[in-house]
């Protein structure tokens, strides 16, 4: 999934012409553990970037899931609201957590590829 | 100040665990198997926890010590028998709690089992209350692991023989090789279990042959989830020195011939009983999958604030979220629907009966 773009906050987006899935990072949900809870961004909720999208939380606690680039949602992923484990078991594949329609594609531009994430996911470990 | 490790952090490391920092020691959160498997397996099969950071204390004394111990606990000391345990507080003189506490009375005199972040703030206040007289003996050789879940029993009786013979909240001497350990039946997950209490220098191999039986290391997280689904306090959050045991539903392990004499607060706990109180804990059962955390503010269905959660998460054996918390009096009947502030929105829940998960103790004095 070379394809995928990441940002600081641990999400993943992935493009495909004007919709971009995003999920949060297979890094992110071992840092949480075990996902128990999720809430999404409803369907059509116009979103700016960096702004909170949702909730994950996990057995110790809640964290916020940001949207790394503005656009409107244009789908999300009930399976992991109904089965939160599925997170845990696939999260950069199964498990996304919604669907946006960019505005501007430009700001993909800005974020990390799959090694400069994986170096700074490295660095915030210590 | 340097974190301090217990004698199974080696042990921790090499299976894998993620620490963190609790009351000043470096203790294993969860291991590889994460939260919820480790929460599953101890209530389906065995788990271990070091719970080594917790307090030994030891005081040697005998009729003396009883009168002088009975002047901060509430618990009738005279009527324990040999080797019984009994859960307990050491009580602040406004009726509040410093400290929660399992002590067992021991041939010598009396064995306190307190919490590590309270310990020696504990030792303290009990120098200045039994006035030097005895010798408190806080033992840092000492090792603590507790092994609880269904299968705990016969996994331990492999080790040790003749322990599936302790009644519950009852302890003895035991030998392991040519070492001498303390071990009650107690715990802090609502399952029956085992506590141990063991030289340092054996508690790596020890831990180790729990292992080779069948036995798995459980992490501070699952024992988290376990204590709350199980209605279990966790001192500093769900009682403190500003919550009496009436206040915190724990009225039970104030003996009732206590009430007649004198000890810390016993004033206010007497008026407490009498009067009935402003506040009290309960158990609170969220109606859909969002978790209330410490701290969430409770409200009533006209938006009046009632009250506070001290502790919440998910119970993997609930299957669903749980919290406790202080609500006013007036509210604590079961079934009352109230609402939880979590993230700016008021979600349903409901008042509900302690515990959360049904406990599987074997017959003995149940108490807890």
């Amino acid at each position: 999934m070379s394809n995928l773009k990441f940002s600081k906050e641990h999400e993943w987006i992935k493009l495909d012409g004007d919709i971009a899935t995003i999920g949060i990072t297979k890094h992110a949900t071992e840092m949480l553990g075990d996902i128990v809870f999720v809430e999404l961004p409803e369907k059509g909720s116009s979103l700016e970037k960096d702004s909170t999208a949702g909730v994950v939380e996990s057995t110790k606690a809640a964290s916020d899931v940001y949207i790394p680039v503005s656009g409107e949602v244009t789908e999300n992923n009930q399976g992991i609201v109904d089965d939160p484990a599925k997170i845990n078991a696939d999260p950069e594949g199964a498990a996304w957590f919604f669907k946006v329609k960019i505005k501007n594609k430009s700001e993909i531009d800005g974020l990390m590829n799959k090694e400069e994430y994986e170096k700074f996911a490295k660095e915030s470990n210590k | 100040m340097e974190i301090k490790k217990t004698p199974l952090f080696k042990l921790h490391t090499a299976y894998g665990a993620k620490f963190v920092e609790f009351a000043g020691y470096q203790m294993p959160i969860q291991y590889k198997n994460g939260v919820i498997q480790e929460h599953n397996i101890t209530r389906t099969k065995s788990g271990i926890f070091d719970v080594s950071h917790m307090g030994q204390l030891f005081i040697k004394g005998k009729e003396e010590l009883i009168n002088d111990l009975e002047k901060i606990l509430p618990t009738d000391l005279n009527k324990l028998s040999i080797n019984q345990c009994k859960y307990s507080f050491l009580m602040k003189y406004n009726g509040g709690i410093y400290d929660d506490l399992i002590i067992t009375k021991i041939e010598d005199g009396f064995m306190i089992i307190l919490n590590a972040a309270c310990k020696e703030n504990d030792l303290k206040i009990l120098s200045s209350v039994l006035e030097n007289k005895y010798i408190l003996n806080l033992r840092e050789d000492l090792s603590l692991v507790a092994i609880q879940g269904p299968e705990s029993k016969d996994i331990l009786e492999k080790i040790i023989k003749g322990i599936s013979n302790l009644k519950f909240m009852n302890g003895n001497k035991f030998n392991y090789k040519s070492t001498s350990l303390y071990i009650t039946r107690s715990g802090y997950t609502g399952e029956d279990g085992f506590e141990i209490s063991l030289p340092n220098n054996i508690a790596e191999e020890f831990v180790k042959k729990l292992i080779e039986n069948g036995s798995a290391l459980i992490g501070l997280g699952a024992r988290d989830t376990l204590r709350l689904e199980a209605g279990l306090c966790l001192y500093g959050h769900d009682i403190n020195e500003d919550t009496s045991p009436v206040e915190a539903n724990l009225k039970w392990a104030i003996s009732k011939q206590r009430l007649n004499s004198k000890f810390s607060g016993s004033n206010e706990i007497k008026k407490q009983l009498e009067n009935g109180v402003d506040k009290l804990r309960v158990g609170i059962k969220p109606e859909n999958r969002i978790i209330a955390r410490e701290s969430t503010k409770i409200f009533d269905k006209n938006n009046n604030e009632i009250g506070k959660v001290t502790s919440g998460t998910f119970g993997p054996s609930v299957k669903g979220p749980i919290a406790m918390g202080y609500v006013n009096n007036s509210h604590a009947k079961i079934n009352n629907k109230v609402f939880l502030e979590v993230r700016g929105k008021k979600v349903p829940a409901n008042i509900c009966d302690l515990p959360f998960y049904k406990k599987n103790h074997v017959k003995g004095e149940a108490n807890v």
